[in-house]
């Protein structure tokens, strides 16, 4: 990959991943090294428990790495305010959101804050791009809805708008998909293929969607008990990387269909 | 989020009823005096009775006051540690912040027999009651602060809060059991709580600090706002949490604190009043939320004391007895609600 430094959003050296408790380190991954291009839909996977939540919550802040270092267009993560971070890099969440009185519009528009005057009051640029963030997720007829009323697909575009709003080069996605039916599921993922190819946002999500992400993700990040391995899906066939994705007999991937299949 | 016109209306029908509510408790106590001449002695100053004015002026205008500032301070406090707690439920009486306070100021009151003398004298002022209260409050809100970072479950949080309570009415048991008739006389009448004998100095004092504290609170309302979708997703939006955190800690103790040394532990006005306003205003805007949470928790604060005074009676009801005989239905109300629809 030849590419000129100032396209990479996003880049690690050496990070490990992982938790400090009082009983010690917990490290979950090592060696973790990202070369992140601008504009790609990139999907994580891995089994339940591998640390994808943990390699996403570090990648934004939300968790320390335990060592190695993570760029930010180039910036190191640590000294970059979380002020300055926020205009950098949306997330959606697999937090429940708490109970509120909050209308769609207005938790869009949350999105907004890192732009808002102290007060938090909306100018009218901040209205603009809440109302394209719920027309991009074509979410304008629930717009003044309570959230609570959603059911757990439109609450996910809902979220998704949010982070729009946020308008940041980067969006990271904890699971978007679970919970959701097939039909949602497509729906969600083809929203953020369609986002990335007409925004030129990056965007990073965790799923177990496996299939369905090897067929829109641009980037592959796989992480396997032994190694993290970055690469597309071409590169992951002929260096027979997704053989290694599951530990189990009952589930193969097939390189001809390129597809995961069961085994019976 | 809008500042929309059907908020204006309500806003502008709450100020008319505060200003009501404030009138008629003025023109309510044991002294009937006539509606038109308290009218005529507020608006027009015509020579009337000498003894109307006397009480008007140095006990039913004090006392109206001191109940708003009460109903506004715990309302605001209620809100604030519900927002922080992400918990409908939190409040400064169920999370037993007002507990903490009693319990400063039972160990000032029963304590001061330790030390007696001129420190003894001192300890017990006016300033002295509203420091003890202050550190009770917060020590109580700092200690619920970190047990909640263990536990995530609403219901778990009000039993930490019971317990909270029921330690510090257990060392209140131990203290007085140690102190002699006359203190314990005066413990008891504090914590029945009254909004009245506050004179004009201590008025200005009270009125000083809930001051402050609003005007800290007009910095936070930005992150509450973004805490309204947690704390991973605030944090994401740029908000500092430990700065948030340590100003509602600090702007709620101040004020339990300060309520509570002035009238006494005053219950479920906290929990109530923010619930209410968030059923007449329909969001959780903070912005729209904690002006009309100011508001409602005075005029709410207003209608109990005149409850109190039990009208045309010359008896007068604590304060605490009534804000309970409300609040607490409230409460239940809220539990059964929850169950239903989850919200």
């Amino acid at each position: 990959m030849n590419t000129s430094n100032k396209h990479i959003v996003l880049k690690t050296k050496d990070l490990s991943i992982g938790y400090c408790s009082k009983s010690g380190v917990n490290s979950v991954a090592k060696e973790i090294n990202i070369h992140l291009e601008k504009g790609k839909l990139v999907c994580l996977l891995g089994k339940n428990g591998i640390g994808k939540s943990t390699l996403l919550r570090t990648l934004s802040k939300t968790q320390h790495a335990l060592g190695g270092t993570v760029y930010l267009n180039n910036q190191d993560l640590a000294s970059i305010a979380s002020s300055e971070m926020a205009k950098e890099m949306s997330l959606v969440l697999t937090d429940r959101i708490p109970d509120s009185q909050l209308s769609v519009f207005e938790l869009v528009a949350l999105g907004r804050q890192p732009y808002t005057n102290w007060l938090g009051k909306l100018s009218s640029e901040d209205h603009q791009k809440a109302k394209k963030a719920i027309a991009q997720v074509g979410i304008e007829a629930i717009a003044a809805k309570k959230y609570y009323e959603l059911s757990d697909g439109q609450l996910q575009k809902v979220m998704i708008a949010r982070a729009l709003a946020q308008d940041t080069a980067i969006i990271i996605l904890d699971e978007p998909t679970a919970h959701l039916d097939m039909h949602h599921k497509i729906e969600v993922f083809k929203l953020l293929q369609n986002l990335v190819k007409n925004t030129g946002k990056t965007i990073i999500l965790s799923t177990h969607e496996v299939n369905l992400a090897l067929k829109i993700a641009d980037i592959l990040w796989l992480m396997t008990p032994r190694n993290f391995l970055s690469g597309s899906l071409q590169e992951h066939i002929a260096q027979k990387n997704l053989e290694e994705l599951f530990p189990s007999k009952q589930i193969k991937f097939d390189p001809v269909s390129e597809q995961f299949i069961l085994q019976n | 989020m809008d500042f929309n016109k059907t908020y204006k209306l309500t806003f502008i029908a709450l100020g008319v009823s505060l200003l009501f509510v404030a009138l008629l408790n003025i023109s309510l106590g044991s002294i009937h005096i006539p509606f038109k001449e308290l009218v005529y002695i507020l608006f027009r100053n015509v020579e009337s009775k000498e003894s109307w004015q006397y009480i008007i002026y140095n006990f039913r205008i004090p006392k109206a006051i001191t109940a708003m500032l009460v109903g506004s301070g715990l309302g605001v406090s209620g809100l604030l540690m519900q927002t922080l707690f992400r918990n409908p439920l939190a409040g400064p009486f169920v999370l037993g912040i007002s507990s903490g306070a009693s319990l400063g100021v039972a160990c000032l009151i029963l304590g001061s027999a330790f030390f007696g003398g001129v420190l003894g004298d001192f300890m017990l002022s006016t300033w002295s009651i509203t420091i003890a209260s202050s550190i009770g409050a917060f020590l109580v809100l700092s200690s619920v602060l970190i047990a909640i970072k263990k536990i995530r479950n609403t219901m778990s949080i009000l039993i930490v809060g019971l317990m909270f309570g029921s330690i510090s009415a257990a060392i209140i048991n131990v203290l007085s059991y140690f102190s002699s008739a006359e203190q314990l006389q005066q413990f008891i009448f504090w914590s029945f709580g009254s909004l009245g004998n506050l004179s004009w100095n201590e008025l200005t004092v009270f009125f000083m600090i809930i001051l402050l504290s609003t005007i800290l609170l007009l910095f936070i309302i930005k992150p509450l706002n973004s805490l309204l979708l947690g704390e991973s997703y605030a944090i994401s939006l740029g908000v500092n949490i430990k700065k948030t955190r340590y100003i509602v800690l600090i702007t709620t103790s101040l004020m339990t604190g300060v309520i509570t040394a002035f009238s006494g532990p005053i219950a479920f006005v906290g929990l109530a009043i923010p619930h209410l306003t968030k059923l007449i205003f329909n969001t959780s805007d903070h912005r729209i939320l904690l002006p009309a949470v100011a508001i409602n928790g005075a005029i709410l604060m207003l209608v109990c004391d005149a409850i109190a005074q039990l009208p045309t009676s010359e008896h007068v009801l604590p304060i605490n007895a009534v804000t309970s005989l409300f609040g607490a239905p409230i409460v239940i109300w809220l539990l059964v609600r929850k169950q239903k629809n989850s919200l």
